[in-house]
């Protein structure tokens, strides 16, 4: 390896990276915030790529059926929930939330279809379309199953993720798809070209991250999320709701999945299965940071960015196995690091009724 | 009652037995796939239903056995009995890796990690020329017997079900040993396994370990039933329906895997005549409804459904423990000056709080030592480093002449101290019979494969003559084969102390113990701890009824605010105006 191919190979390393960073935080943030591991994550991330590569081809992407679909769903099991409580009262508001507000941009989505739009409207309509779906599969999947334990909850995270990532394929099907470069611009710097891509994907990355620390800083409902991740309890005794908590940050986290998409369309070609992939590596990344760091988590999703570049570069065929083989060594480093708090920790986890 | 199970098994059995004679091939085919599904299912049942773990892996362990064989056999021409070997060694080698370096952590990093090794497991089949690649690997031999071939579809049934039910009566005898009772107390926290001197790391390992083998076997079957494997069946999408099985059925049931396999098996099947009409992608939408099922499975209806036919049947009627040899007996120090146990300056810091500080006392053997202070001064931390569930920032504890200062409690229990916990740890899902039988853990020696094998039964009967009499001893020797979670909190108290009498401890440590009970219980439990120390049991008490530590105990030490404030007889500490001040707030 020339010192050449390092170099490209690091850029391409950091730039899938930095894709990883926006993909990890959400999932640390919907995991402290909520206890859910969220698998199908990564499947948001492959959901708003395919949308995003619809739009351009002009067709009607999928995504507006799955929306409309969940929706249709959590309305009928919120409204279900209210009139078993008594609380029929409370029935607008239900509706204006599972129903009207992912119904908008799905419309919208679905008249735009088929027109030659801007680059920005075809952004902007697959965040808006995207935004919806990790809530509306949180009220779904996970809200009645808010006492369970993280085991449990984690089983349903995976079979949540093989049910809508069988949905895409009927949505999308088999092929694969690859959305138009938001720029084509080159950077000549010094022994290496920078795609203006790249850079955009750094940049946005690192906004983000910025954003989701400035929402958590300064902001009453990032200082809410923050509470109920440190104890439910103690945040259910203030007046915090943990299942408000709980949307808000799977919102949060769909937002951040959609950017992921959206950066990621033009450098890779995707298929409807290539987001379970892409959120496992994320995972790998929130692991190294212990599932509880964001800086760390952040570090993390960039190391796995780079072992995947040179593990490509080494063999293209062992890329993933070297990835998730990785694994192994972090946990067995992590168990080393544990071992001394292990106690109480595995004491919180087994607050189970049953599995 | 118990002969209504026995007919339904009985009936079970008969119709397996007859089952090639009353259908055809196709069934019969179908029949063979639920038994080696079962197999794999097992280990999910075991692991997730009774360990309280799981894995979204357990096709990548099928897969390594069922690849191992193929190609001991198709590829080197090797026997099928070898390629057995090599299936069970290497998938019990994977889990005892994956096992390793994931289960001291805490419990989703283990399922998470399964996920990963599924995928990677999957692209290392498919990408090693020495497998044929994605193309897979065909002209694997039947397996045969002597010179009986097992290739035929009837011939390999029976070899399949009879292994089956042997292995299953296996797993039943496992779960009803001193292993698999500290297996089946892994689910509701360590503390309380590792207070018994059980190795909750090497138990975890265990039952992962003995999931992958059992996958490891389904894969050997599978491979010499079909003659033939490529990589699709072993990715990680084949191990959700894998989990679906073990918990459609009923996780934490054995019957559960076999009926689990069979409801996946007959489903897929019609689901293969339907689907197709529907959509073109057919094969990989089934998985799209087991995930659908799973979910509402999950939500609504937790406990699968073998128990769901179980509430139709009357419990069996528990078994009453027999006379039988004693379980050996520890020596006891002589009640002389030297103590059993020494608290040297122990401290503990949170940050800048000091929650014990330099606190010293020594518990001379076969005394009743009363540990008492207002809420907050630092009693329960203070047993906690003693029985080391927390370690000290500082000074040193000893018991019966060893530093245990850093010692793990498991390690500590096993030199002869049992506690009792200020919140009642108990499984409430185990018979009172059971719960104190985990107290013998550090008496008795039997192994995994003794107890699978029966081999333990002598050792088994003296202790749960034993555990019995300990029950007795409390006054809850009628009630033996009740579920724990049924007891009142006050008998589930005079429980914990029956478990922590069953050790036969040189110190129990006891945590509030008269909390929450009336006061005839109170009396029954003080006339215990009399008794106990005139069999020369060393006692420590933490307890806030001041009667009852007042007519109770010989000497007492007060804390306040993290550290030792008075120590003394009884009447003393009940003269001392320090501690009236600490109590009262200050005499008037």
């Amino acid at each position: 390896m020339t010192p050449e191919i390092a170099l490209l190979l690091a850029q391409d390393g950091i730039s899938t990276g930095a894709i990883y960073v926006l993909v990890a935080l959400g999932l640390v943030l919907i995991f402290l915030v909520t206890r859910v591991i969220f698998v199908p994550f990564g499947d948001v991330v492959g959901y708003a790529a395919l949308t995003l590569a619809a739009l351009q081809l002009k067709q009607t992407p999928g995504t507006v059926w799955l929306v409309l679909s969940l929706a249709a769903l959590a309305t009928a099991m919120e409204a279900a929930t209210l009139i078993h409580r008594g609380e029929a009262r409370r029935l607008p508001k239900a509706l204006l939330m599972y129903a009207v507000l992912p119904i908008v941009p799905a419309a919208l989505v679905w008249l735009a279809a088929g027109r030659d739009l801007p680059t920005w409207l075809g952004v902007a309509l697959t965040l808006a379309i995207v935004l919806p779906i990790s809530p509306l599969l949180y009220r779904i999947a996970f809200q009645p199953l808010v006492d369970a334990s993280v085991l449990v909850l984690l089983i349903v995270a995976v079979a949540v993720h093989f049910v809508i990532s069988g949905m895409a394929l009927i949505f999308f099907g088999p092929e694969g798809f690859r959305t138009e470069p938001m720029t084509r611009a080159f950077f000549d710097l010094g022994p290496i070209n920078v795609s203006g891509q790249s850079l955009l994907i750094v940049g946005c990355s690192a906004l983000f991250s910025l954003l989701l620390f400035v929402v958590f800083e300064r902001t009453l409902i990032g200082k809410a999320l923050r509470a109920t991740a440190v104890n439910r309890v103690g945040a259910r005794l203030v007046g915090i709701l943990p299942t408000t908590t709980g949307a808000i940050a799977f919102l949060l986290a769909s937002a951040l999945a959609g950017i992921s998409g959206i950066l990621i369309g033009p450098v890779a070609t995707l298929y409807y299965d290539s987001g379970f992939l892409i959120g496992l590596k994320a995972f790998v990344g929130a692991i190294i940071g212990g599932l509880v760091s964001y800086p760390a988590t952040a570090v993390g999703a960039i190391l796995v960015g780079l072992l995947e570049s040179y593990a490509a570069f080494w063999s293209s065929a062992f890329k993933e196995v070297l990835v998730f083989g990785a694994l192994i060594p972090v946990l067995i480093w992590q168990s080393l690091r544990a071992s001394g708090g292990v106690e109480e920790e595995i004491e919180d986890e087994d607050h189970e009724k049953d599995a | 009652m118990r002969w209504r199970s026995h007919i339904l098994l009985g009936l079970a059995v008969a119709f397996l037995a007859i089952a090639p004679a009353l259908f055809g091939t196709f069934t019969i085919t179908l029949m063979n796939y639920i038994g080696i599904y079962a197999f794999a299912a097992l280990g999910l049942v075991l692991l997730t239903g009774v360990g309280g773990l799981t894995s979204f892996g357990q096709a990548a362990f099928v897969g390594i056995g069922a690849y191992a064989t193929a190609w001991y056999t198709a590829v080197q021409g090797g026997s099928p009995w070898t390629g057995l070997l090599l299936a069970l060694v290497l998938s019990g080698l994977a889990a005892t890796i994956l096992g390793a370096a994931t289960l001291r952590l805490s419990g989703h990093f283990l399922p998470l990690s399964t996920i990963a090794w599924g995928i990677a497991i999957y692209f290392v089949f498919g990408n090693l020329d020495a497998l044929n690649r994605y193309s897979g690997l065909s002209g694997i031999p039947p397996i045969s017997i002597g010179p009986v071939s097992l290739g035929g579809t009837t011939a390999i049934y029976y070899f399949i079900w009879i292994l089956l039910g042997a292995v299953m009566l296996l797993c039943r005898n496992l779960l009803d040993s001193r292993q698999g009772r500290a297996i089946r107390s892994l689910r509701g926290g360590v503390a309380m396994v590792e207070s018994l001197a059980i190795d909750s790391f090497r138990m975890r390992l265990a039952i992962f370990v003995l999931a992958g083998v059992l996958a490891g076997l389904s894969g050997w079957l599978y491979a010499h039933m079909q003659r033939f494997v490529n990589p699709t069946p072993f990715d990680i999408r084949p191990g959700i329906e894998l989990l679906f099985m073990a918990l459609v059925g009923g996780a934490g049931q054995i019957a559960g895997a076999v009926v689990g396999a069979a409801i996946v098996v007959l489903l897929k099947n019609v689901l293969q005549d339907v689907l197709p009409a529907v959509t073109r992608y057919s094969a990989q939408l089934e998985v799209v409804f087991f995930g659908v099922l799973l979910v509402i499975i999950l939500q609504k209806a937790r406990g699968g459904i073998v128990p769901m036919i179980r509430r139709f049947l009357p419990r069996p009627v528990p078994i009453a423990p027999v006379a039988a040899a004693p379980l050996a007996r520890r020596a006891r120090p002589a009640v002389t000056d030297q103590a059993v146990l020494r608290i040297d300056r122990a401290t503990k810091r949170f940050g800048a709080l000091a929650a014990v500080n330099e606190v010293s006392f020594e518990v001379r053997p076969g005394e009743v030592l009363g540990l008492i202070g207002p809420n907050g001064a630092g009693k329960t931390t203070l047993l906690n480093l003693i029985t080391g569930t927390a370690k000290p920032s500082a000074g040193q504890i000893v018991f019966l002449g060893d530093d245990i200062t850093t010692m793990a409690p498991r390690h500590i229990a096993s030199k002869g101290m049992a506690r009792t916990f200020q919140h009642v740890k108990l499984r409430p899902n185990m018979t009172l019979i059971d719960n104190v039988l985990l107290g013998t853990y550090p008496r008795t020696h039997s192994g995994f494969l003794a107890g699978a094998f029966r081999f333990d039964r002598v050792e088994e009967r003296s202790a749960r003559a034993e555990a019995l009499q300990q029950l007795q001893r409390v006054g809850l020797g009628e009630k033996f084969g009740d579920l724990a979670g049924n007891l009142p909190l006050g008998q589930q108290r005079m429980l914990e102390v029956a478990r922590a009498l069953a050790a036969n401890p040189v110190v129990v440590i006891l945590d509030e113990p008269a909390a929450g009970l009336r006061q005839l219980e109170k009396r029954t439990l003080s006339d215990l701890l009399r008794n106990l120390r005139g069999d020369g049991m060393t006692i420590v008490l933490v307890e806030h009824d001041m009667d009852f530590v007042m007519n109770l105990v010989d000497r007492i030490v007060v804390m306040d605010f993290g550290a030792k404030l008075a120590e003394g007889l009884p009447a003393e500490i009940r003269a001392d105006a320090r501690v009236q001040e600490a109590y009262l707030g200050g005499v008037a």
